[in-house]
């Protein structure tokens, strides 16, 4: 059983909500990296999203875009990423999932960067330029890695294309709140909670919402009955932000540590 | 052609040639994409839509353009007969508004109220704002704030047609960042926006939609030179940033193999280029695989060309599968020789080109002496180069 499905069983026994942090991995740098990922998990964190740079984040907002550009600037490369991996492997079990863009997988080729990824201990993968049905035979590769293949659900997804993500899908279910790119937003649509009921209907794993969640009462309203009843939230931006403004590490460990914990205690 | 060869028949369902193409897009754009395909199969069997096309591209873009016959640059070089199709003459100037009206009709048709584009020589941008203030849509161009600085001209034309010119700071401040915001901007506005997306790259179906309105270039060549006498040319040169200019010119010729079709990218200075076919590798960019230019690890690299039309780091994946399929050939032409393309033309025949077809002259210059007398070639003069005087002026 794959780590991602071993939390979310777990979760659903302590009839808890899975809360899912994104941080785009090298920024400021890999080893930066790799302690803020143990500091998560430490602070309740129960999956970790480390974002893949890329130099044209089509589907991001301007925090995640800076992120990305400031990892570049460091020389962050698909295969650090992978070794950076490897070291948080070795201190912790947390389930990982990389989100990138499909362009550096294709350049690493896509079978050596699932096979590299299972024996670094990557869980999932997540690559939103990448709809489920094109080029399938990338989520083919990755199932057969025992990598999760994470596809998103849009709001104006129809319901055949659900049927076709859900099939394709592994791990989670990625409920877009909003059309739009990422980024924090202070009103989430109401409509969230009738997407995330579709997607259930359809399929049996877990549904997670993200795009847009950045404070504890969102999150906690995602997972409400208004909100559908999501498995899980995930916030991303939120967190690069902090990350962003730390003038320090020790003081961006605490700012990151805080803000989890209050996060982590919306979703009990 | 034998009988037995198959007929050139791209994209397939999936919207793919060869193995380049496909929809490589955020899920939120797939339902936006479907409704386009849809409602462009649907206009383009639509004898009403099609005669209302025809009759704007004659009575508003000045349509048919002139094939013209260049006595003194023919005399002049010596080798082959030169034929300059005048793009530089439709409306506002360049081929673009072939494809703007045509996708701002279907724009309308859809019920869009709002027009978003993205431009790097401004020469598009130009005809989306066009196509917008005719139709009564509300249009906002992204524009790299390098190429609003280098092409102020055509910045100021857009302003002047009610276009909100929307200025692009991020990475290299050119073409490729613009499409990355006009992507982000429709992800964000799918419901009342149309991207009126200015080449053929991008996710099927913008591709085939494009090069279908700009084949309007060929097919001109076509019926022209079967008006003269029934002989097609033997040369088709046409210069290539997305490829736009040179989908529509080449594809009515795909399955001429007689008619030979040479595309010509940037080849920039100093090794940094726009020449994605010469110099890039196969990849994902704006949501079509294609040749790009990239880094080993996969990031796009920055390209550079003195044209700010040509600026860009991957091209339609309709050229690429051209490419591989052997069916165009692409060459190079430098900064330096496109200048010098562009003062030829200038004194040779009295037009001044744009920045971009003076890359397709300057090959022209060099290519010729391998022709003969008795021979054909067409020069396709993408847009005229009032936008590049300032820049020529320095050089």
């Amino acid at each position: 059983m794959n780590r991602i499905d071993q939390s979310f069983s777990r979760l659903k026994a302590q009839q808890k909500k899975a809360l899912i942090t994104y941080i785009t991995a090298g920024d400021p740098d890999l080893e930066t990296t790799v302690r803020i990922t143990l500091e998560l998990e430490q602070r309740g964190a129960d999956i970790i999203e480390l974002g893949i740079p890329f130099s044209d984040p089509l589907a991001d907002g301007a925090t995640i875009q800076a992120a990305s550009t400031r990892a570049l600037n460091r020389g962050t490369t698909l295969k650090a990423i992978l070794s950076a991996v490897g070291k948080i492997r070795r201190r912790s079990q947390i389930p990982l999932v990389l989100m990138g863009y499909l362009n550096p997988i294709l350049a690493l080729g896509s079978e050596r960067f699932f096979t590299r990824a299972a024996a670094a201990g990557v869980d999932g993968v997540i690559i939103p330029d990448l709809p489920a049905g094109e080029m399938a035979r990338i989520s083919r590769e990755s199932r057969r890695r025992g990598i999760a293949p994470i596809f998103l659900v849009a709001p104006n997804t129809p319901e055949e294309r659900i049927k076709i993500i859900c099939r394709e899908s592994r791990g989670y279910i990625y409920c877009v709140s909003v059309k739009g790119v990422t980024g924090a937003r202070t009103k989430l649509p109401r409509t969230i909670g009738s997407m995330v009921m579709r997607v259930k209907s359809f399929s049996a794993l877990p549904v997670v919402v993200g795009f847009g969640i950045s404070t504890p009462d969102q999150a906690r309203w995602v997972c409400s009955p208004a909100g559908g009843k999501a498995d899980g939230v995930v916030v991303g931006s939120a967190l690069v932000k902090i990350i962003e403004k730390s003038r320090d590490r020790k003081r961006m460990l605490s700012a990151l540590a805080d803000f989890t914990r209050g996060l982590r205690k919306s979703l009990e | 052609m034998t009988k037995n060869r198959k007929k050139y028949n791209f994209p397939d369902a999936k919207g793919y040639f060869g193995r380049f193409g496909g929809r490589f897009v955020p899920e939120t754009l797939i339902p936006a994409l479907d409704e386009l395909e849809n409602g462009y199969r649907q206009i383009r069997r639509d004898q009403a839509f099609r005669k209302e096309y025809r009759r704007l591209m004659h009575d508003f873009a000045g349509r048919p353009t002139p094939l013209y016959f260049a006595a003194r640059m023919t005399r002049d070089l010596g080798r082959a007969q030169v034929h300059i199709k005048r793009e530089d003459l439709a409306h506002t100037g360049a081929h673009k508004i072939n494809n703007a009206l045509g996708q701002a009709l279907l724009a309308r048709r859809l019920g869009k109220t709002r027009i978003i584009a993205e431009t790097g020589a401004g020469q598009h941008g130009v005809a989306a704002a066009t196509a917008a203030a005719f139709l009564g849509l509300a249009c906002e161009v992204y524009m790299g704030e390098e190429d609003i600085r280098r092409q102020h001209l055509n910045v100021v034309r857009m302003e002047q047609l009610g276009a909100r010119v929307i200025p692009v700071s991020s990475g290299s401040k050119t073409l490729k960042d613009a499409v990355n915001e006009a992507i982000r901007d429709w992800v964000s506005n799918v419901d009342h926006t149309h991207y009126l997306l200015g080449s053929v790259v991008g996710p099927h179906p913008y591709p085939m939609i494009v090069r279908d309105f700009q084949s309007v270039i060929g097919e001109e060549i076509k019926k022209e030179f079967g008006r003269r006498g029934n002989r097609f040319p033997d040369y088709l040169i046409a210069c290539v940033g997305g490829g736009s200019n040179a989908a529509g010119m080449f594809y009515p010729f795909i399955d001429c193999p007689r008619v030979r079709k040479i595309g010509v990218e940037a080849g920039g200075t100093g090794g940094k280029s726009g020449a994605s076919l010469g110099r890039g590798r196969p990849g994902v960019l704006h949501g079509a695989f294609t040749y790009l230019l990239q880094d080993k690890d996969g990031q796009i690299a920055e390209a550079h060309s003195i044209s700010a039309g040509l600026d860009y780091p991957g091209v339609g994946p309709e050229l690429s599968h051209w490419k591989e399929a052997g069916l165009v050939e692409y060459q190079q032409v430098s900064d330096r020789e496109a200048i010098r393309g562009f003062k030829y033309l200038s004194q040779t025949e009295g037009i001044i080109p744009a920045l971009e077809s003076s890359h397709a002259a300057a090959f022209l210059l060099k290519f010729i002496k391998k022709t003969r007398k008795n021979e054909i070639v067409v020069l396709n003069l993408s847009g005229r180069g009032d936008k590049d005087l300032e820049i020529v002026e320095r050089e």
